[in-house]
């Protein structure tokens, strides 16, 4: 085999690998996205149905949800390969653990962010978003959940050595994801107001750019530590 | 310098370095900050504008300085932890994130003192005060992480990794907000800065505030680490021994 | 003299402020096999995982084919490629089936994984024909662990390094194992493994008690050489 395919084979084996374990484990894809549902459904509920006031809380409300959700489904990542050994088994494989990690992270996002943007305009129509925030509402969460995923693994690779870590991991977590938060939600609020969005999309793209470059070496890292 | 260096890598002599100072630094910090206190709260003139409200700032001002700091100095112990290995790095990191996250602390609780007569409430949403509550966030982040862990290594080297996540996350937080703030205009609207420029008056108990502060943590910092240290190497002889002497004398 | 595959100088290491073993000089070349024996908490796994890579909370050197693991990317890559680590836990995912979870090691470990009938083959001879297409979960302890174990007839490595690879297997499977651990040293490989079980080896085999302090360690270095 050629050095690219020593590479690439077995970095897209474990892509393989991490759709294949979320499609034999529906409940772990589903649940998160299940989640997003109803829990944005209990603001109307909690507060008014009146459609103007719905209206302006939306796109906050739309991406606090998709981040809860998609930590929520962090969990996951680590978690059973932790228990079985397989992540001994990537930890020991010979090709480096940057792109393994990273491809175990595209998959996770694959079956937990991109369900979720791909739902946000039923919610947006539910939470009565003016319509010319559905596009920003949704290529927003297409280039804001990949970088949630990436920083929601490091928590993950960090705290997988300790039992029952869910509430540890929102701890220190979601005070790295407030700037996705924010130019995410204020994507879709400056669109609303009819100004340009380049530039904060721009500002994604670059977030989402450079946790692509460093959040795998952080996984890396912290893999290593747990692993112990 | 390097061999100075080299000692203070060494818990040993870490410890035994700082004993010596820690008198005199009491000291210093102590008199800088009676004189910029008693200067600053009872004899600085009152401001032309806010009164007396604004003495609240020669204590607001040294904090948030100090919460940052030792923010970055956190990151950089984590660093040097992570690349040479330094146990010492690692104790100092111990210390200092609690002492951070009080100075942070005491941040947000004079900024809320200044704002309810400033700005009419105890809490508003404005960019500076949103970033050192985010701060505080990740200070309570790694403390959490750290005290999870039953293994010490596993606790440095894990707190280690998110303390220098968080340190280069926190200059995108600071920009977000920023930018957060200007987007949701308003808040900032009453922000009372006062641009004037303050008579010497007013800004000199302000040094003696900020640099009493930094003694204050620094001193924090150094007593809590002798602590970690005696923690981490009570089964040395050198600790053995000292704890011997005390006990004859 | 051959060039040892393995070899530690001075290897220690230390766990709750307890010393499980000190200067530890292990020589390690082709053909031959090693039993870590020692009481429980004496440190048999925590070498095997130091060996393996796994845990760097040790003093001391450790070296592949001469060349110092932890230093040189080349010798880590090598050594990766070249080394098989089986611990307590399977090393297979639960949710996935035999051979799923075998393909996806065939690719991490640069085996031609193209070769289906391989996988489906080693799977026969681990008596889990039949089972090849069912989730783990749905296999019973020791299935599960002869899965784990299949992956001994499909690595390429030189040297394995095995923590109680007898857990949960019954007679027959035990016999077929000690057969093939013993074909494998005879024809060059090296191993290194850990049991509470007596071993019947049909090949040369020696006994590192790690209960003992660091005289024997040093005549079992002697011996070695």
């Amino acid at each position: 085999m050629s050095r690219n395919d020593r590479l690439f084979h077995p970095i897209l084996a474990t892509l393989q690998r991490e759709l294949l374990l979320g499609l034999r484990n529906p409940g772990a894809v589903l649940n998160p996205l299940f989640f997003f549902v109803i829990a944005t459904s209990l603001f109307p509920l909690g507060g008014s149905a009146n459609p103007e006031w719905l209206g302006s809380i939306a796109p906050g409300v739309i991406w606090v949800m998709a981040l809860l959700s998609v930590m929520l489904s962090m969990e996951s990542l680590f978690r059973n390969d932790f228990e079985d050994g397989s992540l001994e088994v990537l930890l020991l494989s010979p090709q480096p653990l940057y792109f393994h990690v990273l491809m175990k992270v595209v998959g996770h996002w694959l079956l937990s962010g991109l369900p979720i943007a791909v739902l946000s305009p039923l919610l947006a129509y539910m939470l009565a978003l003016p319509t010319v925030g559905y596009y920003p509402l949704i290529y927003g969460l297409l280039l804001g959940t990949p970088t949630l995923s990436l920083i929601g693994a490091i928590g993950t690779a960090l705290t997988v050595g300790i039992g029952r870590s869910g509430l540890l991991l929102a701890v220190i977590v979601l005070p790295l994801c407030i700037p996705v938060l924010v130019f995410g939600a204020g994507l879709v609020e400056t669109a609303l107001v009819g100004l340009p969005v380049r530039g904060i999309a721009s500002v994604m793209g670059a977030m989402l750019v450079g946790a692509v470059i460093g959040a795998p070496l952080a996984i890396s890292a912290a893999l290593r530590i747990s692993v112990n | 310098m390097m061999q100075w260096l080299y000692k203070l890598g060494s818990p040993k002599h870490f410890y035994q370095m700082t004993s010596a100072t820690l008198k005199p630094l009491s000291w210093i910090t102590g008199v800088l900050m009676m004189v910029g206190v008693v200067w600053g709260l009872g004899f600085a003139p009152p401001d032309y504008q806010m009164g007396d409200n604004y003495r609240i700032i020669y204590l607001h001002v040294p904090t948030a300085m100090g919460a940052m700091g030792a923010f970055v100095m956190l990151a950089l112990m984590a660093a040097m932890y992570m690349i040479w290995q330094i146990k010492m790095a690692d104790l100092i990191s111990k210390a200092i994130a609690p002492v951070g996250a009080w100075l942070c602390t005491l941040c947000l609780l004079t900024g809320s003192l200044w704002g309810r007569p400033t700005w009419g409430t105890y809490w508003i949403w404005d960019a500076r005060l949103t970033s050192t509550l985010i701060l505080l966030f990740l200070y309570l982040g790694i403390i959490a992480l750290r005290s999870a862990y039953h293994s010490e290594k596993i606790a440095a080297k894990a707190s280690a990794v998110l303390a220098l996540v968080g340190v280069v996350n926190v200059f995108v937080i600071y920009y977000s907000v920023q930018w957060w703030n200007t987007l949701h205009q308003g808040a900032s609207k009453l922000s009372a800065s006062n641009d004037g420029v303050n008579p010497p008056e007013i800004w000199i108990p302000a040094f003696f505030c900020g640099f009493g502060v930094i003694g204050l943590y620094l001193l924090f910092i150094i007593l809590r680490t002798r602590v970690e240290i005696l923690r981490h190497e009570r089964h040395s002889q050198w600790v053995q021994e000292m704890l011997l002497e005390e006990a004859d004398l | 003299m051959t060039q040892p595959l393995i070899h530690t100088h001075k290897l220690s290491c230390e766990r709750d402020e307890r010393m499980l073993f000190t200067d530890l000089e292990l020589t390690l070349h082709a053909g031959e096999a090693i039993h870590l024996a020692g009481s429980n908490g004496s440190g048999k796994t925590t070498l095997l995982r130091i060996l393996a890579d796994l845990n760097h909370d040790f003093t001391g050197e450790f070296s592949w084919q001469g060349k110092l693991v932890q230093h040189s990317p080349m010798a880590h890559e090598d050594y990766r490629l070249n080394m098989f680590y089986l611990g307590h836990s399977p090393g297979i995912s639960r949710a996935l089936t035999p051979l799923q979870n075998l393909t996806w090691f065939c690719a991490l470990q640069g085996i031609d994984s193209e070769n289906e009938e391989q996988i489906l083959e080693v799977l026969r001879i681990q008596g889990l024909a039949g089972y090849e297409n069912l989730p783990c979960y749905q296999l019973s302890a020791g299935q599960q662990r002869r899965v784990s174990l299949a992956r001994l007839f499909l690595t390429n490595a030189r040297l394995w390094l095995l923590d109680e690879p007898f857990t949960a297997l019954d007679k027959q499977a035990v016999k077929e194992l000690e057969a093939k651990v013993s074909t494998f040293v005879r024809g060059g490989g090296s191993v290194v493994l850990t049991t509470h079980h007596e071993l019947r080896l049909d090949c040369p085999l020696r006994e590192l008690n790690l209960d003992h302090p660091a005289q024997t360690l040093h005549e079992f270095a002697e011996e070695g050489r």
